[in-house]
């Protein structure tokens, strides 16, 4: 049968003809750039003009102690937020997956901060944030917890607890989603044998259901990592990086000194830096992915 | 197995209020300060009931931002256009990865997952660049460019799925039967990939919709070309925020993803999620 099938397949010219117009498309768009930032990152590039300056921009990037903690600072504001994202995600797929009236509907509406603009979500936020009329700062001080107005985006840490929880808003539903259709491919049979064994619903989330789904939450929480580090809406527009640098990501910090200043080398430099980390998540995840495919295709 | 006792069922449903009030409170809170009366959003501490309430704002906002409708046209334009165009390169590389055995093709279905990874941020610089190079900056194809680029990856993936799931036998007897290859694609493939195809294009077209703030703060300064997330945002820096007609206006803003997305969730979750957890 496949050498029957292979000469309908040989045509490999064919293959790459149709394949070409995308592949063009995204070396031109993506991989040229990739290799231009790289190029930018030696030169003093701005919008007067550029000129080859060696190492200088890593060198004063690397010894500047903004830099060191805006490094520090995107790792910790990424641990607490995919975290989260993953504990949550976990706890609401459970709940969801429960065989309870309603369901259907609730895991529908679980989806709308996934798939509304980010944008515009955060606009929402915004007004949830407010420290004078916003619905959290009034159930604090109706409660008694705040004794006045508190403007959760305008101090250095409660600024920092918004942005993560604004950005573990945005990511959970997708977590869930993808831990709850993993949870419902577990073998009904595995279940029904532990129940006839009468181990206990806990026994069986953590004997059976975990360990089936363990290959997802790994991969989730790669992916969530990556796109957690890339976050940059939910920031910009709830504090711009502030107040006071105490929300700027390395992601916050690479567009404030490209565009913002127009400081095209310098923000290059940032941007390597961006580039090697995630090519590190990505090359982990890929070799990863590629274990996973590789022990189902054994199965 | 066994039903869950009245205690559970209480835990089970008190905690999916709780796990839901997390979720849509955001969306709750945005409509309710929608149909409120300004001042009695402007009242410290909170008021949680209001007497007045009324669908006011929703004609007023178009007063207040002027150019809302031109945002709303913009961008389901851009939407529009970005997602034709990503099907445009996508059906025949997808269907050149479902199909064909050549050298290199795992290697760069696992690149291009990789490019997901890069988000725009990082290639900003390079991006304005090449755009203003162009003489590309300020206009539609200044978000439309980049955009394109980003939705391509994961298209390939879906669509390629789609097509592996059309039995190579159907393209085999036509062929045996002396179809050219056009032939194939137009009577063969075409008409049984049109559910994926749809599928995908919706895909592109949220994706599209949501990607559009980053590229239009950053390569777009004319208010004519705004695509409603960047359009909004500019009215947010004002010192007197009219609350309720932004709620509005944002609500207006994300209905029409949200429609599309609650008729059709059902096929798209099956779609994303399809790759990573197998069977």
């Amino acid at each position: 049968m496949k050498t029957k099938l292979r000469s309908y397949n040989s045509p490999t010219f064919l293959a790459y003809a149709l394949i070409a117009p995308a592949a063009i498309y995204i070396l031109c768009i993506v991989a040229w750039p990739l290799i231009e930032t790289v190029r930018l990152s030696f030169t003093n590039s701005s919008l007067a003009g550029e000129e080859y300056i060696g190492f200088e921009n890593y060198e004063k990037m690397i010894s500047s102690k903004k830099f060191n903690k805006i490094v520090i600072r995107t790792f910790v504001w990424m641990f607490f937020s995919v975290s989260l994202k993953l504990i949550i995600g976990l706890i609401g797929a459970v709940l969801l997956n429960a065989n309870v009236f309603g369901r259907s509907a609730f895991r529908v509406l679980v989806m709308p901060p996934w798939v509304v603009p980010i944008a515009i979500g955060m606009l929402g936020w915004l007004w949830l944030y407010n420290g004078y009329f916003g619905i959290i700062a009034g159930v604090g001080m109706r409660t008694g917890i705040l004794d006045g107005p508190f403007g959760f985006l305008a101090y250095k840490q409660s600024a920092f607890i918004s942005t993560v929880i604004a950005d573990v808003w945005v990511g959970v539903p997708m977590v869930t989603v993808f831990f709850l259709a993993a949870m419902q491919g577990v073998p009904k049979d595995l279940y029904e044998a532990a129940y006839c064994d009468g181990a206990s619903r806990w026994s069986r989330f953590f004997r059976i259901t975990l360990p089936q789904i363990t290959p997802v939450i790994v991969t989730m929480s790669i992916l969530s990592a990556i796109w957690t580090f890339n976050s940059f809406e939910i920031i910009w527009i709830l504090t711009e990086g502030g107040p006071r640098g105490a929300t700027t990501t390395l992601i916050i910090d690479t567009y404030k000194q490209a565009l913002g200043n127009y400081k095209f080398g310098r923000g290059a430099a940032r941007a390597v830096v961006v580039m090697i980390l995630l090519t590190l998540f990505a090359g982990f995840y890929l070799a990863l992915l590629a274990r996973i495919n590789k022990r189902v295709a054994h199965e | 197995m066994n039903k869950y006792t009245i205690l559970e069922k209480l835990l089970i449903y008190f905690g999916i209020l709780i796990f839901m009030t997390f979720i849509l409170l955001p969306f709750v809170e945005m409509f309710y300060a929608s149909l409120r009366p300004l001042d009695h959003l402007f009242r410290s501490p909170y008021q949680f009931y209001s007497d007045d309430l009324s669908f006011w704002a929703y004609s007023e906002m178009w007063k207040t931002v002027p150019m809302l409708g031109r945002y709303i046209f913009n961008s389901f334009f851009l939407a529009t256009v970005t997602s034709l165009l990503t099907l445009l390169f996508v059906i025949p590389a997808a269907y050149s990865y479902a199909r064909f055995n050549f050298p290199a093709k795992n290697t760069s279905l696992y690149l291009l997952l990789a490019i997901n990874m890069f988000s725009g941020a990082v290639l900003l610089i390079p991006l304005y660049k090449l755009l203003r190079t162009f003489g590309l900056l300020n206009t539609y194809q200044a978000m439309i460019v980049p955009g394109v680029a980003f939705l391509i990856p994961t298209s390939i993936w879906l669509l390629k799925s789609y097509f592996e799931k059309i039995p190579i036998e159907l393209e085999e007897a036509a062929f045996c039967d002396g179809a050219t290859r056009i032939q194939i694609l137009r009577h063969v493939i075409a008409p049984l990939s049109t559910p994926g195809l749809v599928v995908v294009g919706i895909y592109a077209f949220i994706g599209s919709y949501a990607q559009q703030f980053l590229f239009a703060i950053s390569f777009n300064q004319k208010k004519e070309f705004m695509p409603i997330p960047a359009g909004l945002y500019e009215f947010i820096g004002y010192t007197t925020v009219k609350w309720n007609e932004m709620m509005a206006a944002s609500l207006v803003g994300i209905a029409p993803v949200l429609l599309v997305f609650l008729f059709l969730q059902k096929y798209i979750v099956e779609g994303l999620t399809a790759g990573a957890v197998k069977n």
